[in-house]
């Protein structure tokens, strides 16, 4: 009734949204890239308008849900469905046996996946608590509850591989299947439970490490953590006109659905199409096609339109969170403090399936060891699959684990050295123009890590807070500081395409493969665009993504879209003025060399005769056999780092040992800032996931291989009064290879909170935490040991 | 069973079930802003007002709004417009879906607090759970619809 | 999910308590846990028209209708007045503004949940429940019962005496709107002392002290009231330091011996041994609040 409709009519509304973008660059100096416009989405998102996948399906839809394992390790022997398939209104049931058996990934990458093909739709093993063992689709949402009871499934219960370190080599196998596959050289083994292992090196790290005055040897614990995005997993699908199947999907990988769609269901890539409308949140979760094989599978098989809509509960369990992972460090300096080499070993989990895993673990070591000058380091590494929920693409993307565990060790070598651990990183952190041994040899063309270092300590008061202040009533307050770094781009893979057209009256539609899922992407691009082509933020008309229309763009991951979807839009914007331009000179009867556009209007250089861009677009819908519109690709030959330093001001409770974050501080060198309200916000959301990580968020199973962490009364993302005081700054540095100078900002800015954290806790209490979250009793049992001394004796009673 | 009721100020009589809770009822009713974030009644997403107070509609039984004035975002559209976009000159609304709930509760702050200090918007706030913007923009934005009159000279 | 085919508002406390007689009933309050429990019902009994929804204050007691939600608690001047914003204390940190307007009082204590925030700070002061049928009980009483007993009754008011007693409430969580991993409440009465902790993670429980010649006296079990200062069934539980005035160390044993009155447990949120732990820091702040505070107290006593 309501839906749909602005009161006061839609005009009023883009006046003032007008007025206020147009402020926004005229505060600018009139360029667009640099200035704080409104997100092209805004005002219909903070309106409420119905923009999301369930807002947009069709009541018709089957309700979709499946039937998840109650154990960690089991084999179907019996599946009894006669009794569910009664029920009124039940339209399809799916089990094991009805499915397409090759395997194939869920990840959200370019082919051919690095992530192993381990996965069917459902199979006749399940491998954790809440693997699917049969897919219901009904009519209602009680018809399928109930038919879901009435599935009789007799499984036979294996033994399983719950603690990470047990999975190598173990007797239990998780993939004994002789069709599962691995694509990529990973150092892949399903017999022995390996989904990837591999190791890198570069000068004599053991050699080194001995002769180092100090060495910090220590092991650091990242758990599972869920991105907790707002909006659930969910995607409905139907066949269109000609039998294709369509799904919409609330998914940051539009053509990489395509494609596993195509795999799971073995049916060819031309039937499938995907469409992404706005989405609420992603965070990497929705960069594995965690659910759409279930309602797409039903409507294939049924030809009817089918819907799912993941609880927030089976997000929780049975989705793609971060990576568990350990890592050893071992971090060798002399006696003045400078680091000689780096050793890090990282042991992850990828839980039941690769997704993933494969990939995360390069980055806990490829993104923290080169944050330092060392003369050697290595990184060796396993990813091992145990009968937990899948691991997938969490922000940060293994680099928040490695970067938490090095720049952790970086702070207790300073502690061990008293030496204030900015002045031990002043002395060792990678500057501009370093080549980064441990970063595929890469030099830092662009970093401003240094500024970011000084701003940072200024910002936060840290010659007079460090590295404690006793408050004098039972709270001492300490400093923390870490750096991070994190890529733009996957180097010589991504893809990033745009196509753009000049349309009547003399607009642009630009047409986008990547997914702005509230980062704000498509509002970026369009400014980019409108610099590119002389225009206002309003002539541009942006749509994404759809896999039928959009260009192939290999998605909004791996911190790629600013860096490689906008220089697409760079490229894409000049084929097209030229164009312009060539057009323009047949009308005005000249050559392109004697024109000029200034965004409006095509001048001759010698006569002054001139034509309009809305006349040029309006006559090429008439006798002309040029399409004015282009479409480019962009990849890149590197991955140039954002680079940042974060420090934390925490108060702990000396006899509780309650931890309370009073204020956060971050400098950011992401390059050239484009929109500095959205970096920003991108930068504080990051920053309260990151503290959420570091103090609240914890995973933690039952013996049985049930996560306990099930809901958000049980997961505890942080809410406004848990987050103390986020401020955030800019140094920018300039990326030659990037758009304007710009460079990626998603991904790093959630990979301080973590080391900083628990070095500010540790300044103040003395409580070294290396396993996340830094609980208040984790806390109390460091600095009062004693309270805790009876526990093991009692237990042992 | 029947239901009467005043949603977004005009008057609705539906069928409900007895244990319908209102934020299905709304959203199949076309108040597709109200949106759904947990089963637990944790996150805030699905607030609506009743009678003028800020409610999560995922824990109200339908049943119970007999007769009562509801209002979603949908019938709020003036006020969510102004104090909207204060959140997205901050760039704060991101991915939006927590949005229309947060504002519903900006909306609902205002109506019962009289001129609230940073501590009180934070408290009054808090059932509102975002997951993109680490909160501060929303202060931001809070502060600056607040005092948009400019009484407080900040 | 929790489902129903039935929803009845009924016009008085007899129809509703007849209906209620069946297994089949259940009684409604704000919904918040109800609608979490995976259990199918014949009937909804919505309390909602039974004038249940009040706060009222006379000269001896409040009275608290079962409909009354958290949110009001939180708010109502009067009870944060005469309990020094106990109710403020113990609600606001409970999710969030649009869950407390839901919420009740009701709920919360006929509930008798582990985390109830509610339940610890009514159990420190004096404070009686009435039943429909049952009438009227001390809360320690009632809450001490297994639910199954008093399953087919309807808690219809909650009463909270005015007996000057000065109270205070501390907590500690995990986020800021998480429950409890321990909830105290803690009170000085014109006999002594009582306290009451929760989420130990067990239901909340009772504990009061007096002092008589040195000696901390404790009585479990029973809730106290002033005329029953005078009975038997205190025993001597801590020899004190000094006089009570000392401050701290009575602090020290007066939360010692009161953290030592319960058991505590593990579960997701802390061990037992930290919450023990926890129990007794957070009661000895309490006791040093509440001795500040009521020094404070008596001088305006004596002003006026």
């Amino acid at each position: 009734m309501l839906t749909g409709r602005r009161f006061g009519g839609p005009e009023r509304g883009k006046e003032e949204e007008q007025k206020y973008n147009r402020q926004a660059a005229e505060d600018h100096g009139g360029k667009l890239v640099g200035a704080a416009v409104m997100k092209k989405d805004a005002m219909a998102l903070v309106t409420g308008r119905p923009v999301y996948t369930d807002d947009i399906a069709p009541r018709e839809c089957l309700v979709v849900k499946v039937l998840r394992s109650p154990h960690a390790h089991a084999l179907i022997q019996e599946i009894d469905i006669s009794a569910a398939e009664k029920v009124p209104g039940i339209q399809c049931i799916l089990t094991w046996k009805d499915v397409p058996q090759k395997r194939f990934t869920l990840a959200g990458q370019t082919y051919p996946e690095p992530s192993p093909y381990d996965r069917l739709i459902l199979d006749q093993r399940v491998r954790f608590v809440g693997d699917p063992a049969a897919i219901v689709a009904g009519e209602t949402e009680d018809a399928v509850d109930q038919a879901l009871k009435l599935i009789r499934v007799k499984y036979q219960v294996l033994d399983a591989i719950l603690d990470f370190h047990e999975a190598k080599d173990s007797h239990i196998l998780i993939h004994p299947e002789d069709n599962w596959r691995s694509l990529a050289p990973v150092g892949a083994d399903n017999s022995r439970n390996l989904c990837a292992s591999g190791r890198d090196e570069h000068g004599d790290v053991d050699g080194i490490l001995k002769t180092c005055a100090h060495v910090v040897d220590e092991t650091y614990h990242v758990k599972a953590n869920q991105q907790a995005m707002m909006e659930t997993f969910r995607a409905y699908s139907y066949l269109d006109t000609y039998g294709r199947l369509n799904v919409v999907s609330s998914t940051q990988v539009p053509f990489h659905v395509r494609r596993i769609l195509g795999h799971a269901l073995d049916i060819p890539k031309s039937k499938i199409r995907v469409i992404k409308p706005r989405i609420g949140g992603g965070f990497g979760a929705k960069q594995t096609a965690v659910m759409e094989i279930y309602p797409a599978v039903v409507t294939w098989m049924t030809g009817k339109p089918a819907k799912m809509i993941y609880s927030r509960y089976e997000s929780q369990i049975a989705s793609s969170p971060r990576h568990e992972m350990e890592v050893r460090v071992r971090l060798g300096a002399d006696e003045d403090g400078m680091i000689q080499a780096i050793d890090v070993y990282t042991l992850s989990n990828t839980g039941a399936y690769g997704e993933h895993g494969p990939t995360t673990v390069g980055l806990s070591g490829h993104k923290s060891i080169p944050l330092y000058r060392t003369k050697a380091f290595r990184f060796a590494y396993d990813v091992v699959y145990t009968n937990r929920m899948s691991a997938g693409a969490y922000r940060g993307y293994g680099a928040t684990q490695g970067i938490f565990a090095v720049e952790s060790a970086v702070n207790e070598l300073a502690d061990r050295l008293s030496m204030d651990p900015v002045a031990l990183r002043e002395k060792n952190m990678v500057r501009q123009g370093d080549v980064m041994p441990a970063y595929y040899g890469e030099t830092a063309a662009s970093c401003a890590l240094d500024k970011c270092m000084a701003r940072a300590a200024e910002m936060i008061g840290w010659k007079d807070k460090f590295p404690f202040r006793d408050m004098g009533n039972g709270k001492v307050r300490g400093v923390g500081v870490a750096m991070a770094m994190q890529g733009s781009s996957i180097s010589k893979v991504d893809v990033g395409s745009v196509s753009l057209k000049l349309n009547d009256d003399g607009f642009y539609v630009l047409t986008v493969g990547c997914t702005d899922m509230g980062t704000g992407c498509d509002t970026i691009l369009a400014q980019m665009a409108a610099d590119c082509l002389d225009c206002s933020y309003e002539d541009i008309v942006v749509y994404g993504t759809d896999t039928d229309l959009s260009p192939y763009d290999s998605g909004s991951y791996a911190s790629s879209t600013t860096y490689l979807t906008g220089m697409a839009v760079v490229k894409t914007c000049q084929t097209l003025r030229e164009k312009i331009l060539k057009k323009a000179a047949e009308y005005l009867d000249c050559t392109a060399d004697d024109l000029e556009f200034d965004g409006k209007v095509v001048r001759r250089l010698d006569t002054g005769a001139e034509i309009t861009l809305k006349d040029i677009g309006n006559r090429s819908m008439c006798f002309n056999e040029d399409a004015l519109s282009a479409c480019e690709s962009h990849t890149s030959p590197v991955s140039p780092p954002p680079f940042m330093t974060g420090m934390a001001e925490v108060e702990v409770d000396m006899e509780t040992g309650h931890v309370e974050l009073l204020d956060y501080v971050a400098v950011v060198d992401c390059g050239t800032v484009v929109n500095p309200n959205l970096a920003r916000v991108q930068t504080e959301g990051g920053l309260g996931q990151g503290i959420g990580m570091a103090l609240y968020e914890d995973i933690t199973y039952s013996q049985t291989g049930r996560m306990y962490e099930n809901s958000l009364m049980q997961y505890k993302i942080p809410t406004r009064l848990d987050v103390g005081r986020i401020r955030v700054e800019f140094e920018p540095s300039y990326e030659p290879t990037g758009p304007f100078g710009a460079k990626s900002i998603g991904e790093i800015v959630i990979n301080t909170p973590s080391p900083a954290i628990a070095s500010a806790v540790y300044h103040a209490c003395g409580a070294r935490i290396r396993e996340l979250p830094i609980t208040a009793e984790k806390v109390c049992r460091a600095i009062h040991p004693e309270v805790f001394r009876g526990e093991a004796q009692r237990k042992a009673d | 069973m029947k239901l009467e009721f005043q949603l977004n100020g005009k008057a609705v009589q539906t069928e409900i079930q007895a244990d319908t809770l209102l934020l299905d009822l709304v959203r199949s009713l076309g108040c597709l802003s109200v949106k759904r974030g947990c089963e637990t009644s944790n996150c805030g997403l699905c607030t609506v007002m009743v009678e003028g107070k800020p409610v999560l509609s995922c824990s109200v039984l339908a049943a119970r709004v007999q007769g009562k004035r509801v209002f979603t975002l949908e019938g709020l559209q003036e006020e969510a417009e102004e104090a909207g976009r204060y959140l997205a000159q901050e760039g704060g609304e991101q991915c939006g879906y927590c949005s229309p709930g947060f504002l519903m509760n900006v909306l609902a702050m205002e109506r019962e607090l009289t001129d609230p200090d940073e501590d009180q918007i934070k408290e009054y706030l808090a059932g509102n759970l975002c997951r993109c913007s680490g909160y501060m923009s929303q202060l931001r934005a809070v502060k600056k619809y607040l005092n948009r009159k400019g009484e407080k000279g900040c | 999910m929790f489902q129903a085919k039935e929803y009845v508002k009924p016009a008085s406390l007899e129809e509703a308590y007849r209906l209620c007689q069946k297994r089949s009933s259940v009684v409604v309050g704000g919904m918040m846990w109800l609608k979490m429990e995976t259990i199918r019902k014949q009937t909804i009994v919505d309390l909602s028209d039974l004038g249940l929804g009040e706060v009222r204050e006379s000269e001896e007691e409040f009275q608290i209708g079962a409909m009354v939600t958290l949110r009001m608690l939180e708010t109502d001047e009067g009870l944060n007045r005469e309990f020094d914003g106990v109710f403020k204390e113990c609600t606001r940190h409970i999710v969030g503004v649009q869950f407390r307007n839901g919420a009740t009082v009701g709920g919360s204590v006929y509930g008798r949940f582990g985390f109830s925030d509610i339940l610890t700070a009514l159990l420190a002061l004096d404070t009686e429940v009435e039943l429909y049928h049952g009438g009227r009980m001390p809360l320690a009483e009632f809450a001490a019962r297994p639910r199954q007993v008093t399953e087919r009754d309807i808690l219809t008011y909650v009463y909270v005496k005015k007996d000057k007693r000065k109270a205070a409430y501390l907590s500690e969580r995990r986020t800021s709107t998480d429950f409890p991993l321990i909830a105290c409440c803690g009170a000085r009465t014109d006999w002594g002392w009582q306290f009451a902790v929760g989420a130990r993670p067990g239901k909340a429980e009772t504990v009061s002290f007096r002092v008589i010649d040195g000696w901390l006296e404790r009585r479990t079990g029973k809730p106290c009231q002033a005329v029953e200062a005078q009975d038997t069934g205190w025993t001597k539980a801590a020899g004190l330091p000094q006089s009570e005035a000392s401050g701290d160390a009575f602090a020290e044993t007066l939360a010692g011996a009161a953290a030592a009155s319960f058991i505590y447990g593990t579960n997701l949120t802390g061990s037992g041994t930290y919450r023990a732990y926890l129990a007794k820091v957070l009661l000895k702040r309490l006791i040093l609040g509440l001795l500040a505070e009521s020094g404070l107290a008596e001088g305006k006593e004596e002003e006026r």
